[in-house]
């Protein structure tokens, strides 16, 4: 008993350890964004919103705010109906050659960030879409894609094989079973993918510096403020990125606990 | 004759690797409760499936009310079904998964409305249709299913195993709710089972399949009484199987000479068989006589008791005969109170002729 109760506090405070390292920068960065003094050091100096005044008041940052929404709003869109369809033909085919299928379907993560965005970008440039937004939208969505595919494929698994065939039973074809049926089966599954892929997007930044050309994302432009000097702006902005982030995230993680559990009780 | 609904003309399904239906043949009348029942693999959900179009058959022609049915998609059939593992919608309540077939065919949302309400009410659900399925018992999710299947008026309701994940005395309730709604309904039930209490109580004919085929069809009594072969024998159980060759066959009656002695069978099934062919016979274990006593029976075994089984009102011996083989015998918990029973004992069993019933082939 006591051993027990000695290990799961040991566990705890693994955790917490692990947690505070991964968010002590962050928590860091959160704090210093609304401190007045222009250096970071301690003690602080008074409460103040003027980085945040700062950045809003330069075009280029409200720019790539505007480009990295488009670019995340568009890339999750296409990744996670891309992803869908793959996890659908997994689902419900099976063909020679399907754990090549895949194996492809699963590659770009495994591929290094800085040799994706090099072969985006010499491949963009041959067909003419270089430095351009959909340029982005397209190699985001590459990048998406299999984030999305894995989390509709974990949903459809749970699916009963017998769900689409009792709607055609009952009258419904092909597609009206895949609108009446498949989709709303997976939905929590879709909306978790969307939130997932638009938080890849919007924090990615070697593709988006590669490919991007000045049509720059938040982190594009984030980088180029910090070549100049270190700015308290940076704190800002990496805040508003972290929130946006940490809310789809937190938001795709609860769809994908909260359903799962209401079926288990079903059962 | 009724006018046949259904005809299944040598319908064969063969997979890449095995045979799940040999070509079969057979007929479906209208208004009638069929049940189809076999060991697991013998082909009788592949029956069913090919009858909603779920599967394609491979050869022969199965006919609709005339028309062959063969390419007819799935959806362009009315054979709507209720399915194991019931495949209700989860993210539909109650009501809209009763209304999903109406809505499939363009109904209007407040007269399909009103339709699965009524269907819900009268399988006596009908405070649960706003209920998510996920939270309903399985009894209740049982009687979802059934609306949702009924509620499009078919003539055919296809069913396959649908009270296997219920509890025994539900299944016993939702027996008597199907043949009620199948009598007033009057249309077609096809029932897929493994069970035999579940056919033999609601079908008024019993197929019987066996490794993609038709081993018997016909009505539950006959199939329990005069078993067409040695599977259907072994299948329904309960029967004592005697298989021996004919010793004589005079006018009065066929001798046959067993491992445990000779025995009469009744002439008229045995008529064409000569001296020295094999012929095997059944007698149901509640036909069999049990004393303490040699009877002065034609057909008497003796043996001993090995162990007794009780089943409420009757009781199942199992007995021992001199050769080891086991004799099965039935009898109501009244008539062994009148006999001395003591394991390891001597008994006769003993039963009239005319009850033994002669196995073709």
């Amino acid at each position: 008993m006591n051993t027990e109760k000695a290990t799961s506090w040991a566990l705890y405070i693994y955790i917490a350890i692990a947690f505070a390292f991964i968010f002590t920068p962050i928590i860091w960065s959160f704090i210093f964004s609304f401190n007045s003094d222009r250096f970071p050091s301690l003690p602080l100096g008074s409460f103040s919103l003027k980085w945040y005044q700062t950045i809003l008041s330069r075009p280029e940052v409200l720019e790539a705010a505007w480009t990295s929404l488009v670019v995340a709003a568009c890339s999750s869109l296409l990744s996670t109906f891309i992803g869908f369809c793959t996890a659908y033909t997994d689902y419900r085919y099976s063909f020679l050659g399907k754990q090549a299928y895949l194996a492809l379907a699963m590659l770009p993560p495994t591929i290094p960030l800085i040799i994706m965005a090099l072969a985006m970008l010499s491949w963009l440039a041959q067909i003419g879409l270089s430095g351009q937004v959909v340029s982005i939208i397209i190699a985001h969505t590459v990048l998406g894609a299999p984030f999305a595919m894995a989390v509709i494929r974990l949903r459809l698994n749970d699916m009963d094989p017998n769900l689409e065939a009792a709607s055609w039973n009952l009258g419904a074809s092909e597609w009206r079973a895949m609108r009446e049926v498949v989709v709303p089966f997976a939905m929590p599954s879709i909306i978790a993918a969307l939130c997932l892929t638009a938080a890849v997007s919007f924090d990615e930044f070697a593709v988006a510096w590669f490919v991007s050309g000045l049509n720059k994302t938040i982190p594009v432009v984030i980088l180029e403020i910090l070549q100049g000097n270190v700015d308290p702006q940076i704190n800002a902005i990496g805040t508003f990125v972290f929130v946006i982030s940490i809310t789809l995230i937190v938001v795709a993680q609860v769809l994908m606990l909260s359903k799962g559990k209401k079926e288990e009780t079903a059962q | 004759m009724t006018q046949s609904l259904v005809v299944f003309d040598k319908v064969e399904k063969r997979f890449a690797d095995f045979t799940a239906v040999k070509p079969t043949s057979f007929e479906i009348a209208q208004g009638e409760f069929l049940a189809i029942m076999g060991p697991s693999g013998c082909g009788k959900t592949t029956t069913l499936r090919m009858l909603a179009g779920l599967e394609a058959p491979t050869g022969g022609e199965i006919r609709f009310e005339g028309k062959v049915m063969n390419d007819v998609k799935p959806h362009e059939r009315d054979t709507p079904m209720v399915w194991q593992s019931l495949a209700l919608f989860p993210f539909l309540n109650a009501r809209e998964n009763v209304e999903f077939g109406l809505k499939m065919r363009g109904m209007e949302a407040a007269t399909r409305k009103k339709k699965a309400l009524d269907w819900l009410d009268r399988l006596g659900i009908g405070q649960f249709a706003e209920r998510n399925v996920a939270k309903l018992s399985g009894g209740q999710r049982q009687r979802v299913a059934l609306a949702r299947a009924l509620v499009t008026e078919p003539k055919i309701l296809l069913l396959d195993e649908p009270l296997s994940a219920l509890d025994a005395h539900l299944v016993i309730r939702m027996q008597s709710v199907l043949t009620k709604l199948q009598k007033e309904l009057g249309i077609t039930f096809v029932y897929v089972t493994h069970s035999q209490s579940e056919a033999f109580a609601m079908a008024d004919r019993v197929i019987i399949m066996a490794q993609g085929e038709i081993a018997q069809i016909g009505k539950a009594k006959d199939i329990y009484r005069a078993p067409a072969n040695k599977f259907v024998a072994e299948f329904v159980g309960r029967n004592n199987i005697f298989e021996g060759t004919v010793k004589a066959n005079t006018s009065g009656s066929v001798q046959v000479e067993t491992r445990l002695g000779t025995f009469v069978v009744p002439t008229a099934a045995a008529s064409t068989a000569r001296t020295g062919d094999p012929l095997s016979f059944v007698v149901a274990a509640d036909l069999v006589q049990v004393s303490t006593k040699k009877p002065a029976a034609e057909n008497v075994v003796e043996c001993q008791l090995l162990s007794e089984q009780f089943m409420g009102t009757t009781v199942t011996l199992f007995l021992e005969a001199a050769d080891g083989s086991e004799i099965k015998v039935q009898i109501g918990q009244r008539e062994l109170e009148t006999i001395d029973l003591t394991h390891g004992g001597r008994l006769y069993a003993s039963w009239p002729s005319s009850r033994a019933h002669v196995l073709a082939g």
